[in-house]
């Protein structure tokens, strides 16, 4: 049996990232994340995997600071909250830009501005539809879970890597703070920079050798046909994430003839408001989409053919409904149930929101 | 006696860095950059370290330094180099990391990444070029433009009352415990090129020997900024930047 370990899903972010060979954190505290880099200075890991924990003077500098470890075909990663993700979103754009693979937290708290403490939902724009400037997209993967927490950090480096595009993992407040059981993950040992190349292709700054030209990382395409070049090829790639990553869970559905769609904390809700809706003998399911980007559209339009409406339930004004008002594109009817400001909706308000729905 | 008698392995005196590469400069003619560029590479060159050496350039006229220099290189954000840098040494500590960088990256929009770098001791090499000037963006007043100096947003010249004062950067950065090497230099003649030279490798040996942040400022000239003729910015430069930003060391630790 594989060790089994209760923690709090911001501490699961932290011993994943050591147990997974990544090479850099670097970070600055926000409320309610803390414990990732908290964990982390515990851990001392630069004394066994010689993995480096540094805290940063802003989220400007700690995205940089990825820039640079990425640059040199590094695993880094950054975490924070709402505030200092606003202000990472710069480093974002030039990392797409780039191609530089990285991994970000966001354990999102309410906005906008100072906003609260308290877990919300309302950063999926922010996260699905840019942030910083210019035509990329960032690879998201929504837990729901301290496991997911824990596992989404290998699997953030996966994709980025493959990508070679700056991964997210959008998660909240609850599921950052809260406590489970993590099975841990059989250990992986940090990639030398002979490894990356047979990996993942010799693109990074190791230093020029005879043997090869120049490694130059940038985002600058000063003639607009080499920029149309590029922007057409990263389009491409996400084409290609759009076909082959798209990743959800379905629970209820086969029988279904409502669902409700919901990620993250407010899934973790939504679970309960099915059995309670299924007890009253309303036959509804649950979508919840685990990639936001690229989004599970395909399947919402599969599955729409058996439904008759759909309720989408966000910590927020309802950001992820518009993506499955999308998918449907006026097939059916979607309607969207939130709480704001760090509320977590109850599975019999979202009982209620089903029911107005049916009727 | 015939020029081929000449061309010979023997009486070579002065080539060409192989560190360089073949590109023709974009830069303007009596520009700073070039002059600093050759600089570096013959550094690079005479230590052995293009294999071990990773450079961040900057948002500014020398964004394209990768262009002309031949090792490795990362394309920062405006003003955001230092972090790159303490990004790639903390993770590849074997390396010589050093950023280029012009006046207003450095000391407008990154003052803060440029400061906590330096103070943490990063084992790094800083290159500020001070022209005084925003070059790239069409000669705009910077933090180190003089004071009465005209640029297109100070077009009566730079006035304490609206903008501030003069910054010198330099000054404060040797106040940080994590610099151990602070100079002052310039490029505008032999005896200058020499000395900043000398600094260059300087820092590059205090890397190795892990002895924290060297900083270099180099006091330098923009003619189509400042509007004036090559031999006339030099000029203006040891009449109006010397004074008030003074050559030399400023610590060696
Ligand atoms: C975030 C951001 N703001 C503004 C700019 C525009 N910009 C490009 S270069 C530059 C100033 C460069 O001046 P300096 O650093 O002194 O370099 P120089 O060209 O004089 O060598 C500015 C403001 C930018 N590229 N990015
Ligand atoms: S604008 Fe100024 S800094 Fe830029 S290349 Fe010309 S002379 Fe050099
Ligand atoms: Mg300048």
């Amino acid at each position: 049996m594989a060790e089994k370990l209760l923690m709090k899903g911001n501490e699961a972010v932290a011993i994943a990232a050591i147990r997974c060979g990544c090479d850099g954190y670097f970070g600055y505290p926000i409320t309610p994340q803390s414990e990732v880099m908290e964990t982390l200075m515990e851990e001392k890991p630069w004394e066994t995997t010689g993995m480096v924990v540094l805290q940063a003077e802003s989220e400007v500098a700690s995205i940089n600071m990825l820039y640079g470890g990425a640059s040199c075909g590094k695993k880094v990663m950054t975490s924070s909250s709402s505030p200092g993700i606003s202000l990472m979103c710069e480093g974002f754009s030039y990392m797409a830009g780039a191609e530089l693979p990285c991994l970000v937290v966001n354990v999102v708290r309410g906005g906008p501005g100072l906003g609260s403490i308290q877990a919300s939902q309302a950063d999926y724009f922010q996260a699905t539809k840019g942030g910083g400037h210019g035509d990329y997209q960032l690879i998201v993967l929504a837990p729901n879970s301290v496991q997911e927490m824990y596992d989404f950090v290998d699997l953030g480096f996966e994709l980025a890597f493959k990508y070679r595009n700056p991964a997210l993992i959008l998660t909240d407040g609850v599921i950052g703070q809260m406590m489970e059981k993590v099975e841990l993950r059989p250990e992986k040992k940090r990639w030398t920079d002979e490894e990356v190349i047979k990996l993942h292709g010799d693109w990074a700054t190791t230093g020029k050798t005879k043997d090869r030209p120049q490694h130059a990382i940038t985002s600058l395409a000063l003639e607009s046909a080499v920029l149309e070049r590029f922007n057409l090829r990263l389009i491409e790639k996400y084409k290609k994430l759009n076909e082959q990553e798209v990743r959800f869970e379905k629970t209820n559905c086969d029988d279904a003839d409502y669902i409700i769609i919901a990620y993250g904390a407010a899934s973790r809700v939504c679970e309960k408001a099915v059995e309670l809706a299924r007890s009253e003998g309303i036959k509804v399911g649950l979508l919840r989409p685990i990639t936001l980007y690229p989004f599970p559209t395909k399947e919402i339009q599969n599955m729409a053919k058996q439904l008759k409406a759909i309720l989408t339930v966000e910590m927020s004004a309802g950001q992820m409904v518009q993506d499955v008002r999308l998918a449907i594109n006026g097939a059916l009817p979607v309607e969207f149930f939130g709480r704001l400001g760090g509320i977590i909706p109850t599975p019999e308000e979202v009982v209620a929101a089903l029911k107005k729905m049916v009727k | 006696m015939d020029v081929k008698d000449i061309i010979k392995p023997e009486n070579k005196v002065y080539g060409k860095c192989p560190v360089l590469t073949e590109r023709v400069l974009h830069y303007c003619p009596g520009c700073s950059h070039g002059t600093i560029h050759k600089l570096l590479a013959e550094v690079i060159q005479e230590m052995g370290i293009q294999d071990k050496t990773i450079a961040i350039s900057p948002v500014g006229c020398a964004v394209f330094a990768y262009n002309y220099i031949d090792i490795d290189w990362q394309q920062a954000p405006h003003g955001r180099a230092a972090a790159l840098a303490t990004g790639a040494k903390r993770i590849c500590p074997d390396k010589y990391v050093f950023t280029y960088q012009g006046d207003g990256d450095l000391s407008a929009i990154g003052t803060a990444e440029t400061i906590h770098a330096c103070n943490r001791g990063e084992n790094i090499v800083i290159i500020l070029v001070n022209n005084a000037i925003y070059g790239m963006t069409g000669g705009q007043m910077s933090p180190l433009t003089l004071e009465g100096q005209v640029t297109s947003t100070t077009p009566y010249g730079r006035d304490i009352a609206l903008n501030g004062y003069p910054l010198k950067i330099t000054n404060l950065i040797a106040q940080l415990d994590g610099t151990c090497y602070v100079t002052r230099q310039s490029v505008q003649n032999a005896a200058a090129v020499r000395k900043t030279k000398k600094a260059i490798r300087k820092a590059f040996e205090n890397s190795a020997q892990k002895k924290g942040t060297s900083f270099i400022e180099v006091v330098s000239s923009c003619n189509s900024g400042w509007k004036l003729s090559p031999v006339d910015a030099n000029k203006w430069m040891e009449d109006n930047m010397f004074p008030f930003y003074e050559l030399g060391d400023l610590k060696d630790k």
